[in-house]
């Protein structure tokens, strides 16, 4: 009697748990293995390359503009985020207005206005700031380079000042993310110093983005929750962990052991096991440059446009992303066909290993005076796909059209070290180009730092020190079109002079493969480096 | 023998010195920059300036050692580039998850290979004497990285046995002897044991072998001891040569292994290096190693006391 009714009991106390488990099924927890060494800054501002911005920017913080991340089809534009419209002061166009959401609120509770918006421009940019953080600067001056400095007008409206006119800070303030004044103040309390108080407000992050951090372990996990007061669309998983496992196969095996549900960046390698294991394998054209950039300058075979151009043309690029299992893009630029600024260029990219060699016979080079190309290269990196594997392939490809390719192998940190020396350093050793791979996500990012005369070292990363007086002049054209259809009109006969002139050798673009759980499900991959985190759930 | 501590532990004054400074001379030299922990590579050369003098990495590089080892005499190891954390609060957590998976495969490997060692010595050239030879010379020949990834591939991806990273389902900081946490331990701890283990059962053989071979070990036979009374003898003598080895073994595992804890994602030191190694993060590199350093030290000496109680014969002083 005594156990029947102790059964009852028990049957009758498990029966809500029970009615309740679908329901947070449904929503789920998703974990995400990521390439990452450790946890991406959770300051407001994250390190680790966009790979940061996707996992501890986005999710956590918001940016007056956004990335569209809705759609898997269309390339990723921006859209209003914290500021719900944005104009250029007509009278002085370096002064614009943003107009900021209403009603938005950090996850400290504190209310995101004007103020807010000011204390995030001076932390990286007014050294006499109280918060100001130098090691928010890196990562953030770098991506807006004209920002100079904001003005409330009033509660919701916002001045922000450019040291030039600059069509392109709509787009370069997608990387400025909205940290809690409050929250940094409370932490500031209880802290010695400001980086002390930087130090706490990375462990107890507060942004306005539509999760909010539950826990952090140092170098092992980020645990976030669904934050239900977040001004758009909520998030559909209950919770994220983020993971840092940089190693592939042991991203691979976590997977294959249900230990996460995600990966970032699975190798090629694995893949067929992955699929035959019932992963999901996704990817997407990713505005992810995998390149050769040239060097313009000294005895650089590559300053003749002609060799640019056979090179480009010599490529077996079929054969490179059979190599790769299919994952990687066929570029035909900086960015794609369909894309606003792709334009329309004359020189089309393609394989025709006739006409490269014709352009080679003509540059000089013939089988009795081959051309030899010396190339530095990195045997690993963050974003740099295979690049062993890869470049050999290279190597062997262009050999069939008298093209002998040696390389200057370095380790990655040295790799980038030397991209912001510049192609007359020393440090280039001679070589004739560099690979590097880069982010196109922005104007600047996927062409004015390289094409701008002014952007040559050591102020950017126009490694190859090319000049030329057409472009610099297209580019303050861009730079000058504050109406966006006639800004990617400029940036698309931009693009299109880049790409007659054969300014890189474009080899691939990344699609950024993920392998993931079949219980994933709502997953979008958008043509971006960034996904939209609120999309997805466990079921 | 107390004047014997004080001077050994004064040896490793210039031990520390000589390892900060060689540690931080080899990231100067090595080519990359470690102000790359800090901003992109895409970051204008002003701003790479202004962050090099708001993190002191402009000044003459002895002034940059000078102020370090200033530091680090205070107890201070400094902030880590890439993260602003300190660099005690990242190395304490990593030393304490390295050193619960160190003593676990010293575990696994002092008992396996003295096992080993000493059935192999005592009936050497016998089945047993090949095949604990054939399994040491395997320890100490396969690529730990090697089969670690082997067993994840067999027991976790496979078998779904045991889990293939991490130190524990909620991270390393709320660790608990349970099972649910110890099985994440199991596979990174049977990799490193794998090579103490080889190398203390081939240790341990020779030294059996060789005290088997004195005339003392005939004198006790003709005096009519068993066979374990014999053995008892025997082990007595060669405990310290391999207290010896076991200590050093011991060290290198404490150290942490850079690939094991890679592959398994185990938060421990080898991964923290690793990563500190690949950013350049100048404090994190050195303070870690200086501390590994000073561990290493201290073990030896107390491997030197331990053989100083167990054989008299050896003299400190």
């Amino acid at each position: 009697m005594h156990l029947r009714r102790f059964l009852l009991t028990a049957c009758l106390a498990a029966l809500p748990a029970l009615a309740a488990a679908p329901a947070v099924q449904a929503q789920g927890t998703i974990r995400i293995g990521m390439t990452a060494a450790d946890i991406p800054l959770t300051n407001g501002q994250p390190d680790q390359g966009f790979e940061g911005n996707r996992f501890t920017g986005i999710p956590l913080f918001d940016s007056l503009t956004m990335w569209d991340l809705s759609s898997a089809e269309r390339p990723s534009t921006i859209v209003p985020g914290l500021a719900t419209e944005w104009r250029v002061d007509p009278a002085d166009r370096t002064r614009w207005i943003f107009t900021l959401r209403r009603g938005v609120r950090f996850h400290d509770g504190s209310e995101f206005n004007a103020d807010a918006v000011v204390w995030n421009v001076r932390k990286v940019l007014d050294r006499e700031a109280p918060h100001f953080d130098p090691r928010q600067v890196g990562v953030t001056a770098t991506r807006m380079p004209t920002l100079r400095r904001a003005e409330k007008i009033d509660d919701h409206t916002v001045a922000l000042f450019t040291s030039e006119p600059d069509s392109l800070l709509p787009i370069n303030l997608t990387n400025l993310f909205m940290a809690s004044p409050a929250q940094w103040d409370r932490h500031r309390a209880a802290s010695p110093n400001a980086e002390a108080a930087w130090g706490a407000f990375a462990r107890e992050p507060s942004g306005t983005g539509p999760f909010r951090v539950t826990r952090f372990v140092p170098r092992e996990r980020l645990e976030m929750a669904r934050f239900d007061g977040y001004w758009g669309e909520k998030a559909r998983a209950e919770r994220i962990v983020l993971l840092p496992i940089p190693e592939a196969n042991a991203r691979t095996a976590a997977l294959l052991s249900n230990q996460v549900d995600w990966i970032e960046a699975p190798s090629p390698d694995a893949i067929p096991q992955l699929r035959s294991r019932g992963m999901a394998i996704t990817s997407n054209a990713q505005p992810h440059v995998w390149p050769w950039q040239p060097c313009f300058t000294g005895d650089s075979p590559l300053r003749d446009v002609r060799v640019r151009r056979a090179i480009n043309l010599a490529i077996d690029r079929e054969g490179l992303r059979t190599l790769l299992g299919g994952m990687m893009a066929i570029p035909v630029g900086t960015v794609p066909r369909g894309h606003p600024w792709f334009g329309n260029p004359s020189f089309n990219i393609r394989t025709d290993k006739a006409e490269a060699r014709r352009l080679l016979a003509e540059a000089g080079y013939t089988p009795q005076r081959p051309l030899t190309l010396r190339v530095q290269i990195s045997a690993s990196g963050s974003g740099q796909m295979q690049p062993l594997s890869m470049n050999e392939f290279l190597q062997q490809d262009l050999k069939e059209v008298g093209v002998n390719v040696e390389f200057d192998v370095i380790e990655w940190n040295a790799l980038f070290t030397n991209w912001r020396n510049g192609c007359q350093h020393a440090s280039a050793r001679g070589v004739h180009a560099t690979n590097v791979s880069f982010a196109a996500m922005d104007p600047f990012f996927a062409m004015v730092r390289f094409w701008d005369s002014k952007m040559a070292p050591p102020v950017s990363n126009n490694w190859g020190h090319f000049n030329d007086p057409r472009f610099d002049a297209m580019i303050a054209e861009a730079r000058n079109a504050f109406e966006p259809a006639a800004r990617d009109a400029a940036l698309a006969r931009l693009h299109a002079a880049g790409v007659d002139e054969a300014l890189f050798i474009w080899i691939a673009h990344d699609v950024a493969p993920r392998a993931m759980s079949p219980r994933v499900r709502g997953y979008v991959q958008p043509q971006s480096w960034f996904v939209d985190l609120r999309l997805p759930y466990i079921q | 023998m107390f004047f014997y501590l004080i001077r050994r532990i004064l040896y490793a004054i210039p031990i520390a010195l000589a390892v900060g400074f060689v540690c931080f001379m080899l990231v100067q030299i090595a080519p990359g920059d470690p102000i790359n922990a800090i901003v992109p590579a895409d970051a204008p050369g002003d701003v790479v300036e202004q962050v090099r003098r708001d993190y002191g990495l402009d000044k003459p590089l002895p002034v940059q050692f000078g102020i370090w080892l200033l530091k680090v005499v205070q107890g201070d190891l400094g902030r880590s580039l890439a993260t602003g954390r300190s660099v005690w609060s990242d190395l304490s957590s990593a030393i304490s998850n390295t050193l619960m998976l160190a003593l676990v495969a010293s575990a696994i490997g002092f008992v396996l290979g003295c096992t080993l060692g000493g059935l192999a010595g005592t009936f050497r050239g016998s089945l047993l004497d090949r095949a604990a030879v054939g399994i040491a010379v395997a320890g100490v020949s396969v690529p730990h990285y090697w089969l670690g990834m082997v067993l994840v591939v067999v027991f976790s991806v496979q078998l779904n046995w045991l889990p293939a990273m991490g130190a524990g389902p909620g991270g390393s900081s709320d660790w608990v002897w349970n099972w649910e946490h110890m099985q994440h331990l199991v596979l990174p701890a049977v990799t490193l044991a794998v090579i103490p283990m080889g190398i203390v059962t081939r240790t341990v053989r020779g030294i059996i072998a060789e005290i088997m071979n004195q005339e003392f070990v005939t004198a006790l036979r003709g005096k009519g001891l068993t066979r374990m009374g014999i053995f008892i003898h025997v082990v007595k003598n060669a405990a310290p040569n391999a207290l010896a080895v076991i200590g050093l073994q011991l060290g290198y595992l404490m150290g942490g292994s850079i690939l094991v804890e890679t592959v398994f994602s185990w938060p421990g030191t080898g991964l923290l290096l690793n990563n500190a190694i690949f950013q350049r993060d100048l404090p994190v590199l050195q303070g870690t190693i200086l501390v590994l350093a000073m561990f290493f030290v201290a073990l030896n000496l107390m491997v030197d006391l331990v053989q100083t109680a167990l054989d008299p014969r050896i003299k400190r002083a």
